[in-house]
């Protein structure tokens, strides 16, 4: 008998951490952002509940700032996976209308998302979050657990971690906690990818290359999606040839340029890039350590 | 930089994914101390299979500077520690998880921290690791460190060990230096285990022999730290033993498929195959293997998948599905190995959880008998065992479970321990045998203390004594507190006028002398409760300080807590539930607290309670919130 390859072993392990969340939780749900990863985590829950249907439903916090081509793609694959979709935009933002360009990245972020998470999930009460982050994203990442439980107010505490041993998860937590699952915390860019050839799993064209309105500003490639966007005087959107490595809000993502239109063109390009697929995600960029501090305050 | 191109990337990415679609996985653990040059090493292993972007490495560069030990040069350390709070200290904390591959391979490695506090992160890390990576500085050698992290890693069931004997350019790259360290090593890890064990000379700073073999180490012949990675086999064991597949959910989408979904420990199945559900016992025949992919005419050790069997037994989550010729034992005693994890110290009796497989039963742990030194492998005599202790106990579960040995299968043997309170994993364990009915655990708790019962209760026993005029509103807020504990699990009793006067105290009458008395026996009862670990609530007028007095001396210091419901007479008199001030107004009743029968207040009740302004609910949150804080109840 060969050994497994390293991507049965993912999926079956994503498969079986789905498996021990969902029997040993009250209320699960999966957040679906509709990345790639979000595509992947969707294809893995498929699967772990075959025949039937994944028994939690799906929750996109919206900012309402992504991209056209998001939004489509969400509402298909809700209706393709006949899984209850729930969105959830903090109102709070639409009535003081938070938006990338008056009210900077940071705070229409840690509004929107990080503070928009922490609305929902006390909404519906869900105690377990499925969540699409990898452990070889960022150095935080890597010490995360799979099982991560937060506090009433889902901050993150790195000391009160639980140790995770084999694949034994404890899913116990008091009526205040809830727990963040994190099924592809093993996986990397590449895997993730492999995956999506391997399994041919849909994701947002954004992806691919192709012609695309955009302006370039502080050296980074921002679409112009709609008519929301604040073009500075003289600037001029011009048609490029390109895609995205991850997909947020619009005004917030930078495009690469790219001939890449087909998967493996994808993963050709991104063997032989030289820049880590966060880079794309302006957040980042605020503080060396900042991706640990939105974690402590419940964004993922 | 980035990736080092392999050609068939350029040239042609499908034969390029093919070829990595078939790679297998290896994780394994790394340990050494802060200066053995674990971090640089896991770095430079990073750096070198070219899976360090641009933008880290200008990252790098700049915290090289900032924060580096190295000068000028790169620190790679710095690429993998993450925690800002560890940056700033240089340790590394916690357990982290690296990702890379190599034309033949991927890996998984669990970097862990050598620091003697942080037993705990090893045994994690090493749970899910394969082969271990063992730092030693060459300038040091065998330390006692060394041998912790040998004990440790063959404790968690590690079979293959590289010992890396790092920054041989610190000692002239001295091949005697090498000799000595792999002799030193080779006699002491044959005290400990059975691992298969290779030794490696190299320089992580420096870069010697990590993925090409270094000019300077020209005496040592074997493969590098890399290449020894690519090629080692791991333990195939798991796929040729007998069947176990724990139970994880039972998928019933609808009436016609009803599938028991679990992933394969160890061993393998196929349709037709006769299984054996534990703990009942019962045989069926596996029907078929399902995927979403289609059905499997075989699935093995580490796939995920969904039996469906011939007959409707009785299976449910928590089971364990096991080859019918050679089915896993079925026990409720155990010894085992346990490594503490918590602050909070292990207390043998007290009733935890134990999750192993997918199963969560009642833990008891007995007291330890003996903890092992790790750093000099002695053993000790020890009452409890405390945060990173080691030590050997006799366990029990509440129901019978299915095991193997831990050295048989990780996966049936290992088991977490959950404190049953805050839900922490605070321990865990390693089950080494069942222990036979006939040779039963002897308790060395065998004397049934009052300790013993109520840590088994999960509370601290005591008396909750309320007093206050008759008709203050004792019964009602007494019978709400009960409620309130009872909902939170505190075994509790209501002792009251009409469960005690209706029968014990049946022939007592309400002059001075019975109502004394009355208490007296209320105040023993209560103390018999409070030994057998109750929370007892008293609710009786107890119109005298000192049968109050009386009955907090039965008990010990904190276990007596008074509540004075103060509602005055007028107040009392003008509700008069029961009609009973009237009758007493009347003359029909004599000696009635208030009328003509002396009421002594506390003077400094443990809690007092406004019983006109406060309503009984309020009340009952009032109280039990103090016996929460006075750490009576959880």
């Amino acid at each position: 008998m060969r050994p497994l390859t390293h991507l049965e072993v993912l999926e079956a392990e994503a498969i079986h951490i789905m498996r021990e969340a969902v029997a040993e939780s009250e209320r699960p749900v999966m957040l679906y952002s509709v990345g790639k990863d979000s595509a992947v985590m969707l294809h893995v829950a498929r699967k772990a509940f075959s025949p039937g249907r994944p028994p939690f439903p799906l929750l996109h916090v919206d900012t309402t700032w992504k991209f056209k081509a998001m939004y489509e793609f969400r509402d298909r694959a809700s209706t393709e996976t006949g899984m209850e979709l729930l969105i959830h935009q903090n109102p709070e933002c639409i009535e003081r209308g938070i938006n990338p360009f008056d009210h900077g990245s940071s705070l229409h972020t840690d509004m929107w998302k990080t503070e928009g998470l922490r609305q929902a999930l006390d909404k519906w009460k869900f105690d377990v979050a499925f969540g699409g982050a990898r452990r070889d994203e960022e150095k935080s990442r890597a010490k995360e657990r799979i099982f991560s439980v937060r506090s009433a107010n889902h901050r993150w505490d790195p000391k009160q971690q639980r140790p995770e041993l084999w694949h034994t998860y404890n899913v116990r937590h008091t009526p205040d906690q809830s727990i963040r699952v994190f099924p592809l915390s093993n996986w990397t860019e590449l895997d993730v990818w492999q995956y999506i050839y391997l399994e041919n799993i849909p994701i947002v064209p954004l992806y691919f290359a192709e012609e695309r309105p955009v302006v370039e500003r502080n050296g980074t490639l921002i679409m112009v999606d709609d008519d929301r966007m604040r073009l500075e005087p003289g600037e001029v959107p011009m048609m490029r040839k390109v895609r995205f490595r991850t997909l947020g809000c619009y005004p917030l993502t930078g495009a690469i340029e790219s001939e890449a239109d087909t998967l493996t063109g994808i993963i050709q390009e991104m063997l032989l890039t030289t820049t880590s697929e966060r880079q794309g995600r302006v957040i980042d960029f605020d503080s060396s350590a900042s991706m640990e501090k939105k974690k402590q305050e419940g964004y993922f | 930089m980035a990736h080092a191109i392999e050609p068939l990337v350029l040239d042609d990415i499908e034969a390029y994914l093919d070829a990595h679609q078939h790679k297998d996985l290896l994780s394994f653990l790394t340990c050494g101390s802060v200066d053995d040059g674990k971090s640089t090493l896991i770095g430079r292993l990073l750096y070198e299979s070219h899976l360090v972007f641009d933008d880290h490495l200008a990252a790098l560069e700049a915290d090289s500077k900032r924060l580096g030990t190295q000068g000028d040069n790169l620190d790679f350390a710095l690429l993998v520690d993450g925690l800002a709070a560890e940056r700033e200290q240089g340790i590394t904390i916690d357990v982290a998880y690296r990702f890379f591959s190599t034309k033949r391979r991927k890996f998984v490695v669990a970097d862990t921290p050598g620091h003697e506090q942080y037993t705990r992160n090893m045994v994690t890390g090493a749970s899910n690791a394969s082969l271990a990576v063992i730092l030693v500085d060459a300038r040091k050698g065998v330390l006692t460190q060394t041998r912790r992290h040998t004990y440790l890693v063959s404790l968690l069931g590690i079979k293959q060990i590289v010992l890396a004997i790092n920054k041989m350019d610190l000692v002239d790259y001295s091949q005697d230096v090498f000799k000595r360290i792999e002799r030193d090593y080779r006699a002491f890890a044959e005290e400990v285990g059975e691992a298969e064990i290779a030794c490696i000379p190299l320089s992580a700073l420096v870069g010697d022999n990590i993925v090409h073999p270094s000019p300077n180490l020209s005496w040592y012949a074997g493969p590098t730290l890399l290449s020894y990675l690519e090629t080692v086999q791991v333990e195939s064991a798991a796929a040729t033993k007998s069947l176990r597949m724990p139970v994880q959910w039972v998928n019933r989408p609808h009436l016609d498929f009803r599938g028991i979904a679990g992933t394969i420990s160890r061993g393998s199945v196929a349709p037709g195959d006769v299984v054996r559900v534990l703990p009942s016992g019962r045989t069926t025949t596996v029907s078929r293997v399902y995927t979403h992919d289609g059905d499997l005419a075989r699935a093995v050790a580490g796939q995920a998948v969904t039996l469906v069997l011939a007959d409707d037994v009785d299976v449910s989550r928590g089971d364990l599905v096991c080859a019918n010729d050679e089915p896993a034992e079925v026990a409720d005693q155990f010894e085992a190995h346990i490594v503490w994890m918590h602050e909070q110290e292990m207390l043998p009796g007290r009733p935890y959880l134990m999750k192993i497989g997918t199963s969560t039963v009642g833990l008891t742990i007995d007291h330890p008998k003996y903890k092992v030194n790790v750093n000099t492998l002695e053993t000790l005599a020890a009452p409890i065992l405390a945060l990173n202790e080691i030590g050997v106990c006799t366990v029990a579960t509440s129901r019978p479970i299915p095991f193997d040995p831990y050295v048989d299968n990780r996966d049936t043997g290992g088991f977490l321990i959950i404190d049953r309170l805050t839900n922490n994993t605070v321990g865990i364990g390693l089950l080494h045998f069942a222990l036979r009915r006939s040779h039963n655990i002897h308790w060395q708790a065998v004397d049934v203390t009052a300790k013993a019962r109520s840590l088994l209760n999960g509370h601290e026993p005591a008396v909750v004594w309320f007093t206050g005029l008759s008709g203050a509103g004792k019964s009602t807020v007494a019978s709400r507190v009960e409620q309130r504990l009872h909902s939170r699990g505190v075994r509790t009793y209501l002792l009251d006028g009409d469960n005690v006067r209706h029968g014990l105290n049946r022939d007592l009458g309400f002059s001075a002398a019975d109502r004394v008395e009355n208490i007296r026996r209320v105040a023993e009862v209560a103390r018999l409760m409070v030994d057998a670990g109750l929370v007892v609530i008293v609710a009786f007028i107890s119109p005298f300080a000192a049968e109050r007095q009386f009955a907090r001396e039965r008990v010990e210091d904190g276990q007596f807590v008074e509540v004075f419901i103060d509602t005055p007479l007028n107040v009392a008199e003008a509700r008069d539930s029961k009609g009973l001030y009237a009758k007493a107004r009347r003359g029909e009743l004599t000696n009635f607290t208030g009328i003509d029968s002396p009421y002594e207040p506390p003077e400094n009740p443990d809690i007092r309670i406004d019983g006109v302004n406060i309503g009984p609910d309020e009340a009952a949150d009032m109280i039990v919130h103090q016996l929460r804080a006075k750490g009576i109840v959880p």
